[in-house]
């Protein structure tokens, strides 16, 4: 596996398939993980870095029986990082990073192990629609299989111990993506804002901490990780927490059926013609345009395309895989006209 | 000193009760007021009495509260507590009992409330069944939480499980 055997498509996570995948893009659960015997990485010579590096990586390609690729992020050229960004492998603060650090990724990109991030381990599987049991279940599977050969630093009181405290604990982040177009339109997203709020929740955008609600996608994830098993948190956010928000959108999206359709309908076709039909489109208008058509299809208004081929775009049309799809670097200006031809393309072969 | 029955300097009528040392370009100068006279002077006595001392007070805790805070040194790695505070980031596991006095409050403002981990541990401190403490206090909060949102049938069961774990 290479990373522009990957380029030409999106991993299992956006198929558009899955439980409530109309609204849930993807689940997602990370736990933060470090190595008994070894100082947080803050406090790490760039020796025991390399060791905690090697040491990592040894074990988790064993733990995959060789199946998993391990990726020296900092041996990687921007290019990749930012591509493996896009692809939510690693995070925007491993890909700007110093030091040695990598990334295992598994065949269908539903597992990615950062090493040296934050904390010495940051394990993830992702899956596309609400699927947080299956995620769970395997999630625990990796970290029992690393915990065996390597020991992490855990405390009686505190549990798994992270370098920053709020992590501390299970170390867990449950993270769930939403497509919630129709509150956004209506503005009653702030409903869900105040409701998050009180529930001790975090929403974010689309690529994680400090990134914006682009193309109306909101990712909620839990902030506590003490005084709670990984259980309760998971049932509350498969049984309270996203149910009552897909309850939301689907009720907004009903009121505007009802009350708004023609000004519904104008924005969908709207949208639909500017993809099929612009020379040049900015990844911001892109995704806006997609947000649109996206909502369109999960009303039965679009029959043309269906949800994988838009969920996929929003990630082929992103800078880095622009570039990687053309095989050349790219400027702002001219990834704009490639989008445009691209998205065209892939809209007329439906 | 005789000023408790000195009359006040503004109405000459009432006995002054405040008394106020100003200093304006360099003259230091005594008043002595009655109390409705220094309060249509504006001067809020009570209350800037007490604010003053509270304000002192705090000020001093905080002073050196911090001064202690930031010197202490994880005895492991040498972090500083300053270090964390200025990176957010703690050094190595040690520090977690190094700066156990002053993350246990951060910690319950981050957690809401908890400090305590309850959930998955390694498989060499895995206990073979749940740890039982763990286990009651978690069919408990289930419990709590069941009744709360009416769902009795689920209440039932819960009480059940506590029961044959041996709570009364």
């Amino acid at each position: 596996m290479n990373l522009e055997d990957l380029a030409r498509s999106a991993g299992e996570w956006l198929r558009g398939t899955g439980p409530n995948h109309d609204i849930v893009i993807s689940s997602r659960i990370r736990l933060a993980r470090n190595l008994a015997g070894f100082p947080f990485l803050v406090r790490c010579r760039p020796e025991q870095r390399d060791e905690v590096t090697t040491r990592l990586r040894d074990v988790i390609v064993r733990a995959s029986s060789g199946q998993w690729v391990f990726i020296d992020v900092d041996r990687s050229d921007e290019l990749d990082r930012q591509f493996l960004v896009e692809r939510h492998l690693i995070s925007r603060q491993h890909a700007a990073a110093e030091g040695s650090r990598g990334v295992a990724i598994s065949p269908t990109e539903t597992v990615s192990v950062m090493v040296n991030e934050e904390d010495h381990l940051r394990l993830q599987v992702m899956r596309s629609g609400l699927q947080l049991d299956v995620i769970w279940e395997e999630i625990d599977r990796i970290d029992d299989q690393i915990e065996r050969e390597s020991a992490y630093a855990f405390h009686a009181r505190y549990g798994y111990l992270t370098a920053c405290p709020t992590n501390v604990g299970t170390g867990i982040r449950v993270s769930v993506m939403l497509h919630l177009p129709a509150l956004k339109l209506t503005g009653e997203i702030e409903r869900v804002f105040r409701a998050a709020r009180e529930m001790r929740l975090a929403i974010r955008g689309l690529f994680g901490e400090g990134t914006e609600y682009l193309g109306d996608f909101f990712q909620v994830s839990n902030q506590t990780t003490l005084g709670r098993t990984e259980q309760e948190l998971i049932h509350d956010f498969k049984h309270l927490v996203i149910p009552r928000i897909i309850d939301y959108e689907h009720q907004a999206r009903r009121t505007l059926l009802k009350e708004r359709s023609l000004v519904l309908d104008d924005k969908v076709w709207r949208s639909f013609g500017a993809l099929q039909r612009a020379r040049t489109m900015s990844s911001e208008e892109t995704m806006l345009h997609l947000s649109h058509v996206r909502m369109g299809i999960s009303l039965g208004r679009i029959e043309e395309i269906n949800l994988g081929t838009v969920n996929e775009l929003f990630l082929l049309t992103q800078p880095a895989h622009l570039q990687k799809i053309r095989g050349e670097r790219l400027s702002g200006e001219q990834r704009s006209v490639v989008r445009a031809e691209y998205i065209r393309r892939r809209l007329s072969e439906n | 000193m005789n000023q408790g029955q000195a009359h006040c300097q503004r109405c000459k009528k009432a006995v002054a009760t405040v008394h106020l040392t100003e200093i304006e370009r360099g003259e230091k100068r005594e008043r002595h007021l009655c109390d409705r006279c220094a309060a249509e002077e504006g001067v809020k006595v009570q209350q800037q009495h007490v604010s003053l001392n509270e304000l002192l007070t705090s000020f001093v805790i905080q002073q050196s509260g911090v001064q202690q805070l930031a010197q202490m040194t994880c005895a492991q790695c040498g972090t500083t507590f300053a270090d964390f505070r200025n990176a957010g980031l703690l050094g190595c596991p040690a520090c977690y009992d190094g700066f156990e006095k002053a993350l246990i409050p951060l910690m319950e403002r981050a957690h809401g409330g908890a400090t305590r981990h309850i959930g998955k541990s390694p498989r060499a401190n895995r206990a073979p069944r749940p740890d039982r403490t763990q286990e009651l206090e978690r069919l408990r909060r289930e419990l709590d939480a069941a009744i709360k949102n009416e769902n009795f049938e689920q209440a039932a069961q819960l009480r059940d499980a506590l029961k044959s774990l041996g709570e009364k």
